[in-house]
């Protein structure tokens, strides 16, 4: 299969699947008891405020009909406006979208070459001193859960210490990069485990496979033979990790956003769907939906490159 | 003395560079304000500075449109840009603020009021028209303002204008308490033709300067104020829903003050001389809400012994953490028109065990509906079931859902977890407990009650409403649906040098989340 024929064949399924998850979650969210009516008027549950809202919201409208004419919006590229604040959608997404984006690339930065940079040492003498450390380490941050150690870390740190700002309250991230590190820990600490464990396991195998075998019989040795005959092989199964981690990071951690105060994707959606915000729950849906879509897409991508074996299988 | 205000970043960028060596220079620095001032009174107000004030929100969906606030930061901001009419004092009675004066008719159907010399951010006048504007948008029937339900007795067709500063306004029927809808929540006046709230232009102590939504707000001092400049220059709105988020950021130096924080939090840091914790007592009241129309609460007897087998300390104590008041079964504790003549009620357990007698109720099993809605109110039902034990009663909790739960326990069931912030006794009454009322969830309904009610608000004699208030409460009391435990402090959390933050404003009152008044120190 080609290159290109296979991205079209991907694509085409990618935005199948996107069309499939508005729906569903249209769906389910028609299915929360209450509307957003209900949710905003609150203790003051007035039955003429709540039909005054419905009908100001345009609730009074059967469902497929509100889903199809978003989904004709959409088509032409508007996201529409929110129920609650009456704004365009496609502001809001894109301010949130932006936190999400740094503190995703921030952790990729250190991630990608830290973890693979582990996994090689510790691949270089298979359960050697260093192997079993990096191993026992990894292992250990894998095992705490994101929200745990980010409290443990801002009482120490940020609290305790002093060190580090505890939060990024109304901080600019870029103006005040101090605010990312502790954030940076936690999101780093399980994908570092994964990405390294993958990145040993990938290069004990390539080493001991034909490809680096025919190698050295060539004479090819020393880092030569690690950085441009083993690690291309080692690599393929730990981009379809990284795809599954850049994933989870663009979507916004929900838990890591609300510990540290980062205004990212995560907190819009605990807002919007707190709030039966429909439209901007379905658009922060498609968004996360053809991020995963892209993103996968990419790793298919470079895994083919890198192996295209492993391509063609899939 | 300097505050890091701003600079939040260079605590931390020293601790950092600095290493080990510096650990305990930071720890110093990291509070420095705090520590100076620990233990020693906040001085005199002074001019300047940014103060950043970290509150819960409504993520990036929320508003600026003080017609639509309804959380506490939305109602914060509406005040420090706008101004209403009239405000709820200390004791939720009516204090003028853009309204000068007002004088009824004789029949207390118009309402001529007279404006304060006020101007809007812009420098324009506020103006007759700019009231009248305001109240129309607000009682759009189109819209769903929530002051809608306060200001719809305005009779808007039949009210005018008279000079710029005067109008007249008329009402749909007599209403001696009608200042209590000037100061009703979110009865803000907007200049005439605001419709739009991206930058908005009020009268308030503060005007607009940038907004990020859902992360912060920033608002600087109005200088023509019309009662006095704000001490403070800027004021910075930041958001977080996490209680311990908005504490760790106070105790790091990043914000000055953390509205809402939990009795726990005050306790946990109370003599750590980082943060000051300021109490508005009488700010929540806390309650069980029993339907009087229906089995078993339709038996009087059986309410009497509610109120009486209830522990009212106990449930202080534990499920506020110690951080309020006991309550007598009446709204408003300390709020104008509160009826203090009637004696504290007490736990009699072997009375209520013979009333439960009486009404045949012995092992009788009672839902009482919940949900995690309001802080407090699933542990409350715990404690309350084990106390409504031990005179016989058998409560099972059932919980709702959090979202609709106040739409919930309006219609079905026969006991729920209820609370209500600081309103006037009026308000409380005629939203709650007429026939007519549209939020009646006791379902109290009685015609010579109603009547109390009418006589209250129809007279202008201020003798004759204080007497008719007590009686409403003394019916109230003695066999109302309300069980009301308790009274909650609301508590905020502030930098030691923050100065002029009021402790006597229960939530929802003017001096309550206000900053005008604040400085740092």
């Amino acid at each position: 299969m080609s290159l290109p024929r296979y991205a079209a064949g991907r694509s085409l399924l990618g935005l199948g699947q996107v069309a499939g998850i508005t729906a569903i979650v249209f769906v389910l969210t028609e299915a929360l008891p209450g509307d957003a009516a209900v949710v905003i008027a609150g203790d003051q549950p007035d039955p003429a405020r709540i039909a005054a809202i419905r009908a100001d919201l345009d609730l009074d409208r059967p469902a497929w009909q509100r889903y199809l004419d978003w989904l004709t919006d959409l088509l032409r590229g508007d996201l529409g406006v929110s129920l609650i604040s009456q704004r365009p959608i496609v502001d809001r997404l894109a301010d949130s979208a932006g936190a999400t984006l740094l503190l995703a690339a921030v952790t990729l930065l250190v991630l990608v070459p830290l973890a693979v940079a582990l996994g090689m040492l510790a691949a270089r003498r298979e359960g050697g001193r260093l192997d079993r450390t990096v191993s026992a380490v990894s292992v250990a941050l894998y095992a705490v859960p994101e929200f745990a150690l980010a409290i443990l870390l801002i009482a120490v740190f940020g609290v305790r210490l002093g060190w580090l700002p505890p939060t990024a309250f109304g901080a600019d991230l870029l103006a005040q990069p101090s605010v990312l590190v502790l954030p940076l820990l936690v999101l780093l600490a399980r994908p570092i485990c994964t990405i390294s464990r993958l990145t040993r396991a990938g290069m004990i195998d390539a080493l001991r496979g034909e490809h680096v075998r025919h190698a050295r019989r060539l004479g090819i040795t020393g880092s030569r033979l690690w950085l441009r005959h083993a690690l291309p092989g080692a690599l393929a199964p730990v981009v379809q990790q990284l795809a599954r981690t850049t994933d989870w990071l663009l979507g916004g951690v929900i838990v890591v956003e609300a510990v540290f105060v980062i205004p990212g994707l995560g907190t819009a959606l605990v807002d919007a769907v707190a709030t039966r915000d429909i439209p901007t729950v379905q658009a922060l849906c498609v968004l996360v939906a053809v991020t995963t879509v892209l993103v996968n897409l990419a790793a298919d991508l470079v895994a083919f490159r890198l192996a295209p074996r492993i391509g063609v299988v899939r | 003395m300097i505050h890091p205000s701003v600079t939040v970043p260079r605590v931390s960028r020293r601790g950092l560079l600095g290493g080990v060596a510096a650990v305990s220079a930071a720890l110093l620095t990291g509070c420095g304000p705090s520590d100076d001032t620990a233990g020693s009174a906040v001085g005199q107000p002074r001019r300047g500075g940014r103060l950043r004030a970290a509150f819960a929100g409504g993520g990036v969906n929320e508003t600026l449109d003080p017609h639509l606030a309804n959380l506490f930061n939305e109602a914060s901001r509406a005040k420090a840009m706008f101004d209403k009419l009239a405000d709820y004092g200390p004791d939720v009675s009516i204090q003028p603020r853009l309204a000068e004066s007002w004088e009824p008719s004789s029949d207390l159907t118009r309402w001529r009021i007279t404006l304060r010399q006020a101007t809007f951010h812009d420098g324009r006048p506020v103006r007759a028209a700019d009231v009248l504007h305001s109240y129309a948008r607000i009682t759009d029937p189109k819209r769903a303002f929530r002051a809608r339900a306060s200001l719809d007795l305005l009779d808007l067709p039949n009210s005018r204008t008279v000079d710029d500063r005067t109008l007249e306004l008329a009402l749909k029927r007599p209403f001696a308490e009608f200042p209590n809808a000037l100061a009703a929540f979110g009865a803000y006046i907007v200049p005439e033709g605001a419709d739009s709230f991206e930058r908005p232009v009020g009268s308030g102590p503060f005007s607009f300067d940038s907004w990020q939504p859902g992360r912060s707000l920033l608002l600087k001092r109005y200088d023509g104020y019309w009662e006095g400049a704000a001490h403070l220059d800027e004021l910075e709105y930041l958001i977080s829903n996490e209680e311990p988020a908005r504490v760790n950021a106070l105790l790091a130096g990043q914000v000055d003050y953390a509205h809402d924080i939990t009795p726990t939090t005050a306790r946990t840091h109370a003599d750590s001389g980082r943060i000051s914790v300021t109490r508005m007592p009488n700010s929540t009241m806390q309650s069980f809400a029993m339907k009087v129309d229906r089995p078993p609460f339709d038996n009087r007897d059986l309410r009497e012994a509610m109120f009486l087998l209830t522990d009212r300390q106990q449930l202080v104590d534990t499920v506020l953490a110690g951080s309020g008041q006991v309550g007598n079964d009446l709204f408003g504790k300390g709020y104008q028109y509160y009826a203090d003549d009637i004696a504290q009620r007490t736990r009699d357990l072997d009375r209520a065990r013979f009333l439960i007698d009486k009404a045949g109720a012995k092992g009788l099993r009672i839902t009482l509906d919940t949900a995690s809605v309001a802080s407090g109110f699933v542990e409350a039902a715990s404690v309350f079931t084990e106390q409504a034990a031990q005179a016989g009663l058998v409560i099972e909790t059932a919980m709702g859902n959090k979202d609709t739960y106040w739409k919930d326990i309006l219609d079905s069931g026969v006991l729920a977890s209820y609370r209500s912030g600081a309103m006037p006794i009026e308000t409380h009454i005629s939203q709650r407990l007429l026939t007519n009322s549209t939020t009646n969830a006791t379902r109290w309904a009685r015609p010579e009650f109603d009547a109390l009610y009418a006589k209250a608000i129809s007279s202008t004699d201020e003798t004759t409403r204080r007497q008719a208030y007590g009686d409403m409460q003394r019916t109230l009391h003695a066999e109302g649906g309300f069980l009301i435990w308790g009274f909650a402090d609301f508590l905020v959390a502030t930098a030691p040098g923050v100065g002029g933050v009021s402790a006597d404003a229960p939530a929802n009152t003017l001096d309550w989340a206000r900053f005008d008044k604040v400085w740092l120190g």
